[in-house]
């Protein structure tokens, strides 16, 4: 019953519009500052660590935004990371390109000298994953 | 509704039987999060996301739902 072709959809507008006007936007539960997923931020301390701007969208206010994110990017989890308006990953992929370095290619940084952004994210939660729908 | 709780060996049953020549290792207990590392000759010259969208193609709307995580890491052979 959904109707994946065309926009009779404003929610879906608007995300769509987000990422074609971000040149970095992540798609993450809570915020930069407060994630409310080990996930969410793990991502989001890997994008600060390479001090990379980026525009962060909390999808947890509204659960219809991560419905229309995901039919969008047809992606199912959340943190999303999109660069030039194209779906990079979620956390697995992003961290793996940190690491190795095409993350700070892609975005146009420089890889920093020091430690990934392991110490951040063991502050912001353990490996516990959260991750629910509902 | 009953839902039978997800297992590290149906994930990795479905993992092989969905990817052509697909080898798994599934790791995880609680019944809701997982981890993979999914090696597969169909992932030869695909982008990190096109071989994860394969793995998650396996399991539709249950990623999220029914197996609330699923962390991966795919290699091509």
């Amino acid at each position: 019953m959904s109707d994946e072709t065309q926009t009779q959809n404003p929610l879906r507008d608007a995300i769509d519009d987000a990422i074609r006007s971000n040149e970095v936007i992540l798609f993450m539960k809570g915020t930069p500052e407060q994630p409310m997923c080990g996930f969410s931020a793990r991502t989001s301390a890997a994008l600060q660590a390479l001090e990379a701007p980026f525009a962060a969208v909390d999808i947890l206010p509204d659960p219809r935004i991560r419905q229309e994110l995901s039919a969008l990017s047809n992606w199912p989890t959340i943190p999303q990371l999109f660069v030039r308006g194209e779906l990079v990953g979620g956390c697995d992929i992003v961290m793996e390109m940190y690491e190795s370095g095409e993350l700070a290619q892609l975005l146009g940084v420089e890889q920093p000298g020091g430690e990934p952004a392991q110490a951040d994210a063991a502050q912001a939660a353990p490996l516990s994953i959260e991750n629910r729908l509902g | 509704m009953a839902t039978t709780m997800a297992t590290k060996e149906e994930l990795k049953e479905r993992i092989e039987a969905g990817i052509p020549g697909a080898r798994a290792e599934v790791r995880g207990d609680d019944g809701h999060h997982f981890e993979a590392v999914v090696t597969a000759p169909a992932f030869a010259g695909l982008s990190r996301i096109a071989q994860h969208r394969l793995v998650y193609d396996v399991f539709g709307g249950e990623l999220g739902g029914r197996i609330h995580a699923l962390a991966l890491q795919t290699k091509a052979e």
